[in-house]
């Protein structure tokens, strides 16, 4: 009973010691901020929970089966709940509560370190309770990881897109009521459909839509044109093109989009050619849906030639030498045989892009010019002027049905038939060619983009060390880097001034701990859903899924709309933004996670655990060196992810903490694009010398296999 | 059984609750170019050693911020930016009253915009609203009128920022309102519109585009105007002949910010002719408010410009934002 003394004692720190509140109230005492100081000093609607501790310690001695421990403490928890949201700000919301404890009408502030102390303290308390009730089979560990995971996925999770979906609902008034959602869903500037009829402008949904198809569409064509030529043809710099394809995913947001400004804009370098060459009068056609396409179609094709080259890889060549054998051509080989196997790789491919299609926010701001998407309609509804959570409330739950609609689509899709092509029977065939028509079309779709791409990357490497790229000004310099990180060693140490090192270490400290709490998160989530049975499994592996499918900007806005107010008031803080990043990117870590499982065989953990080890031990010692390579995968994405993202956390920097690509994005807006550019190049090296770090820290998996051959290892006589 | 439960601790433990603010820090709100705002901040980190932390957003956003904020305030100054969202900040009680010992240097105007929110906010710049346009894009005639920019040649070629967001573009509604008369405003906005191939979001943007050529034409206070000339942008500023309004780059203490001490002592050294010289240093060419300060001879003298009897009072009211945005709203930005 050992876990429950020191649960118990970890509620009375968080009631009894730890300021209770974020900031001590006015007119409290000091001296006693804790849940329970604040009760004595008149705040009586504390007492009940300050009053659950003796109680808990008394149920704790005559319990034995932990029913009425278990019940003490699930109330215990709603009850912590109850009077955070019920007393807020500004009094209490139900009239009753200001009756009984007239003091609450001065209101609380959020949880401080005592708010949040005593419901973990609870959550340990709920888990012990379980585990003893026999929940996961009487595995504390796992039970309290469950319970833990459950807990932090609710909070930040899924009551905050529950608070976006009531904020669309909220009217002028402040009051709950349908009309103004109707209003808001229906507005025709959402859905006008003007554009095809020769108006000016499409709604914002429309716009939206027809980006994404358009560019997932452009996407899965280069992407399957790539993923032929590599692995079907003889091409020689297969392994550089795999490389490159990385480039992209490291990139940070708007650089991109000011390159292609820099080359495509009106006073673009490319658009300057076109006009001395072939005297094309220079436009802004660059602003709008073809430079947003552009830049997608950059971006994007990377990730559906990865899917595609994965699909095309496994088709068992078996297949297409029998056809072959059987007399039909080339040509006839490819469309009978080899197309119908691809089929699902191009839905999936074609779905992936049109989801981060809609979720892009970078690119539609720098090259939108009057273009409107949904994710900068909902950025300037809750940032600018034109400040209405309601309206941006409403479009973000549009773009969220979106997203989920396309992803149930993938996965209807991908579960009707079976593509099964390696069956562990002889796949020794050769892969067929292409034929040859195809293989020219293919070297004509890819050739353009790749000479796209470098020019784009000769502009970002370029751009940052140059006087002023924008007025194509060539004359070497290190102003922009001076400017962004600057500092000087003087008698008080060394002193920073540049203007970026704020937002560079505060990205840095943020990624180096959001990427190691995601892949823990992650990894966690993976062994429960794995390798543990628990009621409600299938539930909980929906939830940590539905958290992938949330676009950026939503989480953004839904993070906004739950934490700017009383009980659970962290906007401003570091640890927002780490939340953040943790509970978007864990679903990878799980999906590596998952996948490293399946190949381990669980005889390994039962010989563990038969040898007397907890569910702790075996995690730590037998499984985690187990799946090296997919904490190393889960450590590098969160990591970059966390050093890229920007549609969720422009939402969520501030003064005290911004970070880098919001920044970066000041300095786009600003037209400071040789900044910009500096900046993002030093990200980058940054981001791959953090990536080489983390391969040497965790190192791969070492299973105890011989490397050598027995006859080459022995000395011969 | 005590290594799971620390395992599990570390697991929840890292819902970190939030970080009490810390003594010496400043916490700046900052409303006018990145450069400028940097170079300030950086300066009175220098002399005070009190860190400043500086989010740089346009006046109409920080306006928007301060309102969400209300009643738990996180920064303590907002420096910067038209006049208007100032006053309108002072009359929604979001800004503090402060009488600074340096008002007596200051000139008239600034005084009276301090009067005029009873000292909720103070000017520190002043600058006169203009155009500017690319000297290679625009064939002569050159324009030098507002009508001028309805001419036909300038078709989806001229920029000017979102007057929801900018107070630059703010003034231009106030301004022609208050030269033409109201319908007769948004009658010329709306002709307007077919020559404007973007509303940016930030003030100075379309001067900033017009210097690289990706438009032809800004619409922008002439300072900014005059800066991108300066440093060499084929840009010529001018003063249009109808007469044009003018800004009061204004200063303001929010209520109950975190740090009102350091707050205070930020608006002293702002007001000061060493501080306000930092203008011209980051290639910002407003006149200040401090009658010791230098004015930077680049600057647009605002004696030999036709300037109209700005209705600050009227037009930084409220009532009268609203109802002339909401109408800008329903006339122009819902073309868009």
């Amino acid at each position: 009973m050992r876990e429950r003394q020191v649960w118990l004692a970890v509620l009375a720190l968080g009631l009894m010691v730890l300021p209770w509140h974020n900031t001590v109230p006015s007119g409290a005492s000091p001296f006693m901020p804790s849940a329970l100081g604040l009760a004595a000093d008149g705040r009586g609607w504390l007492w009940p929970l300050v009053l659950l501790l003796p109680l808990m310690f008394w149920a704790g001695m005559r319990d034995a089966a932990g029913q009425v421990f278990l019940a003490l403490a699930i109330g215990g928890f709603a009850l912590l709940l109850a009077q955070g949201f019920v007393v807020g700000l500004r009094g209490p919301s139900l009239d009753w509560v200001a009756g009984v404890f007239p003091t609450s009408t001065q209101g609380q502030t959020g949880f401080g370190w005592g708010g949040f102390v005593t419901g973990v303290a609870l959550l340990g308390l709920i888990a012990h309770a379980l585990a003893l009730r026999g929940f996961c089979r009487g595995d504390r560990f796992a039970g309290s990881a469950v319970v833990f995971i459950v807990a932090l996925l609710g909070l930040f999770v899924f009551f905050p897109i529950l608070k976006l979906a009531l904020a669309a609902f909220v009217g002028p008034d402040g009051e709950l009521a349908i009309g103004p959602f109707l209003a808001r869903l229906f507005a025709p500037e959402i859905w006008r459909l003007d554009c095809l009829t020769g108006g000016r402008r499409c709604g914002v949904v429309i716009n939206s839509l027809v980006l994404g198809l358009l560019a997932a569409t452009i996407c899965t064509t280069l992407g399957l044109a790539l993923a032929l030529i590599v692995s079907r043809t003889s091409f020689r710099f297969k392994q550089t093109l795999r490389a490159l394809s990385i480039l992209p995913i490291i990139t940070p947001p708007f650089v991109v989009g000011v390159a292609i400004i820099v080359l495509f804009g009106r006073t673009g370098l490319i658009t300057g050619w076109g006009a001395e060459l072939f005297d094309i009068r220079p436009t802004r056609w660059v602003y709008g849906l073809t430079g947003i396409l552009m830049a997608q179609v950059l971006a994007f094709t990377p990730i559906t030639f990865l899917v595609l080259l994965g699909t095309v890889e496994a088709i068992n060549p078996t297949l297409e030498e029998a056809s072959q054998t059987l007399g039909a051509g080339p040509v006839k080989t490819f469309f009978k045989i080899t197309w119908p196997l691809l089929r699902p790789g191009i839905a999936a491919a074609f779905l992936l892009a049109f989801i981060e299609s809609l979720a892009d926010f970078g690119n539609p701001i720098v090259l939108g010019g009057g273009y409107e998407v949904l994710s900068t309609r909902i950025f300037f509804a809750v940032v600018g002027a034109r400040y209405d959570l309601g309206n941006a409330a409403t479009l973000a739950m549009i773009l969220l049905s979106l997203t989920l609609i396309a992803f149930w689509l993938q996965q209807r899709w991908l579960g009707r038939k079976s593509y099964v092509t390696v069956t562990g029977k002889s796949d020794a065939g050769l892969a067929s060619t292409l034929p040859f028509g195809l293989k020219g079309v293919a070297w004509a779709v890819v050739v353009p983009f790749v000479l796209f791409t470098l020019g784009v990357y000769a502009v970002v490497l370029v751009g940052g060390f140059v006087h002023d790229i924008g007025r194509w000004d060539l004359t070497p310099t290190f102003a922009h880097l001076n400017t962004a990180f600057a500092f000087e060693i003087s008698a008080n140490g060394v002193q920073f001034f540049g203007s970026a090192w704020n937002s560079m270490q505060t990205t840095l400290i943020v990624s180096a701990i959001a990427a190691p709490l995601t892949t823990l998160v992650g990894i966690m989530t993976a062994w429960l859903v794995a390798r543990q049975d628990f009621a409600g499994k299938n539930a909980f592996e929906f939830g940590t899924m539905l958290s992938f499918a949330i676009p950026g900007t939503v989480v953004g806005v839904s993070y906004v709309a739950a934490f700017n107010v009383p009980p659970v008031d962290i906007t401003g803080t570091a640890a927002i933004l780490v939340i953040c990043f943790v509970f978007r990117n864990m679903p990878v870590g799980m999906r590596a996670g998952l996948a490293a499982f399946a190949q381990i065989d669980r005889s390994m953990e039962e010989a563990s655990s038969t040898m007397g080890a907890g569910g702790a031990t075996t995690l730590r010692r037998v499984v985690l060196p187990l799946v090296k390579p997919a904490v190393f995968t889960a450590l590098v994405y969160s990591f970059v992810t966390a050093m890229t993202a920007v549609s969720a956390v422009i939402f969520l920097v501030s003064a005290r903490h911004n970070m880098a690509t919001a920044y970066i994005m000041g300095r786009v807006e600003a037209g400071e694009y040789a900044l910009a550019i500096t900046y993002s190049t030093v990200l980058m090296i940054v981001m791959i010398v953090c990536i080489v770090l983390i391969q040497l820290i965790v190192g791969a998996r070492k299973l105890g296999r011989r490397r050598e051959f027995q006859g080459q290892t022995t000395p011969a006589e | 059984m005590r290594k799971s439960t620390i395992i599990s601790a570390t697991l929840a433990g890292f819902i970190t609750a939030p970080v009490a603010a810390s003594a010496n820090e400043l916490v700046l709100y900052c409303s006018v170019q990145e450069e400028w705002c940097r170079l300030m901040a950086e300066s009175f980190q220098r002399e005070t050693g009190i860190n400043v932390l500086m989010t740089r957003r346009s006046s109409g956003e920080t306006f928007a911020q301060l309102k969400a904020e209300e009643g738990q305030p996180r920064g303590d100054v907002w420096w910067g930016g038209t006049g208007d969202p100032h006053l309108q900040a002072a009359e929604e009680g979001l800004t503090a009253e402060y009488q600074s010992p340096m008002l007596e240097e200051l000139q008239d105007w600034a005084v009276s915009q301090a009067e005029a929110s009873g000292f909720r906010t103070v000017g520190i710049y002043a600058g006169a609203l203009g155009y500017g346009f690319n000297t290679e894009l625009v064939a002569d005639p050159a324009p030098g009128c507002w009508a001028d920019l309805l001419d036909e040649r300038f078709r989806d070629d001229i920029q000017v920022a979102n007057p929801n967001s900018s107070g630059t573009a703010y003034t231009l509604l106030a301004t022609l309102v208050q030269i033409m008369g109201e319908d007769e405003a948004f009658e010329f906005l709306g002709e307007l519109d077919e020559n404007i191939s973007q509303y940016t979001q930030s003030g100075a943007a379309p001067i900033r585009n017009a210097a690289t050529g990706e438009t032809a034409i800004g619409i922008v206070f002439m300072h900014d105007a005059v800066a991108q000339a300066v440093q060499g942008a084929p840009i010529t500023a001018v003063a249009p002949c109808e007469g044009t309004g003018y800004e009061i780059g204004s200063m303001s203490l929010v209520k109950d910010g975190p740090n009102p001490d350091n707050a205070r002592a930020f608006y002293d050294w702002a007001l000061s002719p060493a501080a306000q010289a930092l203008g011209a240093e980051a290639n910002s060419f407003q006149v200040p408010s401090n009658r010791n300060s230098p004015v930077p001879p680049e600057s647009p003298s605002l004696d030999q410009i036709t300037l109209i009897d700005y209705d600050f009072a009227t037009f930084g009211s409220s009532d009268t934002r609203q109802r002339l945005l909401s109408r800008w709203d329903d006339e122009i930005g819902a073309r868009r």
